[in-house]
């Protein structure tokens, strides 16, 4: 490790801890009463205690997020090669997936759970707005291919087909991944707002119910156990996705190029 | 990242010399019928913009043509046309029997970069139903032609530009084809590189015999390469002026010392003048200060 690498990683933990212990002695020195700002070691000593009801939550609603995700991916990456190959359908279509990504979720949310069930409009808003970042990413990199490389491809006669799996999709990588890595953030956001308006109806499960639960018992360390891990999800699935983003590009594309100093 | 300019020295065809340049044209082109001809050919765009006007030039077999002249006047649009990949508004592009197979060199190396070296000189075999291993041999020796031999599994970023451009000369060499169409493959290049590519090409042209069609606005390249120059001049485009360069000539840098290297210079440059300017051109009074 360089002076410069330990530095980067050095820096934030010990920021961090800094800021804790202030909590911490802040708290202690004004004698503030858990149930209304309890110190970070009861959260962490709630978050041990609680866990076998927080990680059964945090598997709900992890498990909502990655279907959402891959739905998003599915359908996000299918319609986008609809919109690619048929132009046509794209002029008739994606004026309403705009719309659609422009009114706010939340709006949705209410009447979702109308006509379906607590766990499957929850399902749907994650869904929905994980959706969109892909399919606008992925619909603008199939259609950003090298101008020069399309030419190639007619001059040596290749089907539509072959120039959509040889040339096109593998131009549309780098904006299908930064897609997926806007849509994984948003995929957990959706999971989370929907939760929190599905309310007791959700069944009780997920970690926002947790929260508003919680909240009524004015049990606060658990509320800040139960944000600690939708926070730690999700900075994980980013991290996740800019790995994968990372091992499928660094052979070729600039974002995944060490920069020389 | 390895970054290698050198390894032409180990290619055979690399050399060139009076023996081979002959090969640089047939004995006597204006026997044969041309390759393929563009007779009185417009090109307008869907913008309105008359890119070509009366556009006649004939393509000889086997010969070095340089298609010469100001940025805008048309000669990448005149070479698109021959290669199939745009069709002309008015006129006709005669070729002489069926097109033959042609491959295209663009400016910039056009590589596909999520793909090796092999998997980009590949790709028109591979287009055409050739698989990997069939193509193999063939890949290879397109590789060891442009002295790229080792270079297979490297990605584009890993080369150096002058190295992409060999890979772009390999992809598009590896079809055997009769013609090479070539948009100003070398302009983007540093003055070093450029003139070793320049040799290079020329001892490919010779070990393979395909007819060259090249885009420039560099005189001393067209004198240095060709065979015959057509200069076009600026719109509408259009051919206005032709000049033999003696194809018995070795090109070396003998040749770039010489004094018919420098006359044939000179002779192209004021050629090239005369048509910048006509109307139309960028020395024209009247497009002068709107090019600025």
């Amino acid at each position: 490790m360089t002076r410069r690498d330990l530095s980067e990683t050095l820096l934030p933990i010990f920021t961090l801890a800094l800021a804790l212990l202030a909590w911490e002695g802040l708290v202690r020195y004004y004698a503030i009463p858990p149930y209304i700002l309890p110190v970070p070691s009861l959260v962490i000593a709630t978050l041990i205690k609680d866990w076998g009801t927080l990680s059964g939550s945090l598997i709900v609603t992890l498990s909502v997020t990655f279907e959402a995700l891959a739905a998003a991916v599915v359908g996000g990456v299918a319609i986008a090669v609809v919109f690619a190959q048929w132009r046509l359908v794209e002029r008739a279509f994606f004026p309403f997936a705009v719309a659609m990504q422009v009114t706010p979720i939340v709006a949705i949310a209410p009447l979702l759970l109308i006509y379906l069930s607590a766990k499957a409009a929850v399902l749907a808003v994650a869904f929905l707005v994980a959706f969109f970042p892909i399919l606008a990413n992925t619909t603008l990199g199939l259609s950003s291919a090298d101008r020069n490389l399309v030419d190639l491809f007619r001059l040596y006669r290749a089907s539509r087909w072959r120039q959509l799996v040889w040339l096109r999709l593998p131009s549309s990588l780098p904006y299908f991944l930064a897609g997926l890595r806007i849509g994984g953030g948003l995929a957990l956001i959706g999971a989370i707002v929907a939760e929190i308006a599905a309310g007791s109806a959700g069944g009780g499960a997920g970690l926002a119910y947790r929260i508003v639960e919680s909240g009524f018992r004015l049990n606060i360390s658990r509320m800040f156990a139960a944000l600690l891990l939708i926070s730690a999800s999700g900075i994980a699935i980013y991290l996740m996705l800019s790995a994968l983003s990372y091992v499928l590009l660094r052979h070729w594309h600039e974002s995944a190029q060490e920069r020389e100093a | 990242m390895p970054v290698v300019g050198g390894g032409i020295e180990r290619v055979g065809v690399m050399s060139l010399n009076p023996a081979n340049a002959q090969d640089l044209a047939p004995s006597n082109p204006s026997a044969l019928a041309p390759l393929v001809a563009l007779r009185g050919v417009d090109k307008i765009f869907a913008n309105g913009l008359e890119a070509l006007k009366g556009l006649d030039i004939e393509v000889r077999d086997g010969e070095f043509l340089s298609l010469l002249g100001p940025s805008g006047c048309g000669k990448s649009t005149a070479l698109r046309l021959l290669a199939g990949l745009t069709t002309p508004t008015r006129g006709e592009i005669d070729w002489r029997g069926e097109r033959p197979p042609l491959s295209f060199v663009f400016q910039e190396p056009t590589l596909m970069p999520w793909a090796t070296v092999f998997a980009n000189v590949w790709l028109p075999l591979r287009l055409s139903g050739l698989s990997k291993e069939r193509a193999r041999p063939r890949v290879e020796k397109a590789l060891d032609m442009v002295g790229l031999t080792g270079f297979a599994r490297a990605y584009p970023r890993e080369l150096s530009g002058g190295m992409k451009m060999r890979a772009s000369i390999a992809r598009a060499l590896v079809t055997r084809p009769a013609a090479l169409l070539m948009d100003e493959p070398f302009a983007a290049l540093d003055e070093i590189t450029r003139l070793r590519l320049n040799d290079d090409l020329l001892a490919l042209k010779s070990a393979l015999g395909a007819t060259i069609v090249f885009v420039t606005h560099s005189v001393f390249e067209s004198v240095y390469l060709s065979s015959r120059i057509v200069i076009i001049a600026a719109r509408p485009g259009r051919a206005v002026a032709e000049i033999e360069v003696d194809a018995s000539q070795p090109r070396n840098a003998e040749f770039r010392m010489s004094r018919v290297y420098a006359e044939k210079c000179r002779e192209t440059s004021l050629a090239l003048h005369a048509a910048m300017a006509l109307p139309g051109g960028p020395e024209s009074p009247s497009v002068k200060g709107a090019r600025a």
